[in-house]
């Protein structure tokens, strides 16, 4: 397929990739590609410009502070939280990252770009707000972080703003987590999904059912399909479910994710 | 845009539009028509290329983001005419209907082998997922694949 026209920049530092975002109004952050090149394609999306991330050392890199909070550059891929020995300080972040996709697409997907396109079928969009995750976003008027919970505004929207970018993503370390999909095909885009993390209370976020996940607090994994029922949900229907599939799967992928996660 | 890239140990210097696809950059300009377009969404698979040791889809990739890249396509497989044990597993398990699909799985399995030469089944059928065949014959490709791993 031919793209619409583009230009493409490859800056040599955040500084100044924030520069070139900020100089041209159709310009757009090109992280893995993965999805973006796909919707140039269809003429989804047509940047102007495409400023690329790839190579960008401050973006990259898994560090683990020694109260075990790790911090992720937005440009790990999802191989790379695969098989990082820092991220097992969440050991549900490599088991979801491993379920998205193929192989060649988590070689080249980030986890910058899934929380930034914020499509409401990814994976990971419910899944750093089940675990609480920070993000760093920079801009022209310095840095500042923004709770998971806060982050995600509306469909293919984010709290990063134009001239911004998402640097890294903040997570406490934790092991009580779980997560469920239905998915097209093995591990295909999610019908419905939903991330779980008990730490005390059980938290849930749900997927694929509202422009943003959707937030959920119980006392125990039993009491969780009562909060889906309490939450009125009204998902969009489509040519895999209607809404009201998506309704019983909620509940059903909220209770097996608040069971494994309170089973570990 | 110049962009310098190294193809199977050849290095080429072109001069390449930015929206240009890495697959189109392969088989238009460099004439190495060996890996495919199936689908041109990202799904199929048939256009894998290991760039820098990594596999990908070449379709979801610029040309220029290949700038100083190594990148190893079907062609570079074989050395001096002899397939690889692999290639060659999938000519005796006749591991290809149509054959379309044959140099992204070929592409798949190398980069599968090349990091875990001892596959399970399971791990095979893992690291294939990202290619399609739509011939459905995906039974003799595992049984290819399964016959070189050690």
């Amino acid at each position: 397929m031919l793209l619409r026209e583009v230009e493409y920049a490859k800056p040599e530092s955040v500084a100044e990739a924030l520069e070139l975002l900020a100089a041209n109004d159709g310009a757009r952050a090109l992280a893995g590609g993965q999805t973006l090149v796909n919707v140039m394609k269809a003429r989804a999306a047509s940047p102007d410009m495409l400023v690329d991330l790839n190579g960008l050392e401050e973006l990259k890199g898994i560090e683990l502070a020694g109260d075990g909070t790790l911090s992720i550059g937005a440009m790990t891929t999802y191989s790379e939280l695969m098989s990082s020995a820092e991220a097992k300080a969440r050991p549900i972040l490599g088991e979801v990252a491993a379920t998205i996709a193929d192989v060649q697409v988590r070689n080249r997907g980030t986890i910058g770009g899934n929380v930034c396109s914020n499509d409401p079928t990814n994976h990971l969009p419910p899944l750093m707000v089940a675990v609480g995750a920070r993000m760093t976003i920079v801009g022209a008027g310095g840095e500042r972080e923004v709770a998971a919970e806060e982050f995600f505004l509306g469909v293919y929207l984010t709290a990063v703003g134009p001239g911004e970018l998402l640097t890294r993503i903040s997570i406490p370390a934790g092991k009580k987590d779980g997560f469920a999909a239905v998915t097209l095909g093995a591990e295909g885009t999610c019908i419905c999904n939903a991330a779980a993390s008990v730490n005390g209370a059980v938290r849930v976020a749900l997927g694929c059912v509202d422009a943003v996940p959707v937030v959920l607090t119980a006392e125990s994994p039993e009491e969780v399909a009562d909060a889906v029922r309490a939450a009125s949900l009204m998902p969009p229907s489509d040519v895999h479910a209607s809404s009201e599939y998506r309704i019983h799967l909620a509940e059903v992928l909220a209770t097996r994710a608040a069971q494994e996660a309170a089973g570990r | 845009m110049d962009a310098t890239v190294t193809v199977n140990g050849t290095t080429y210097e072109r001069d390449v539009e930015p929206r240009k696809l890495l697959i189109h950059f392969l088989r238009d300009d460099l004439d190495l028509t060996g890996s495919h377009i199936g689908c041109d969404t990202g799904n199929c698979g048939a256009c894998s290329v290991i760039l820098d040791g990594v596999l990908v889809k070449s379709c979801m990739l610029l040309a220029v983001q290949a700038n100083g890249a190594n990148i190893e396509t079907v062609e570079g497989l074989s050395e001096d005419g002899e397939l690889t044990p692999l290639q060659q597993a999938f000519n005796e398990h006749h591991a290809l209907q149509c054959g379309y699909c044959t140099p992204g799985m070929l592409m798949s399995a190398t980069a599968l082998l090349r990091e875990n030469p001892s596959p399970s089944e399971d791990e095979i059928k893992r690291g294939l997922q990202g290619n399609i065949c739509r011939c459905t014959g995906y039974w003799n490709i595992v049984e290819a694949v399964k016959s070189v791993a050690k």
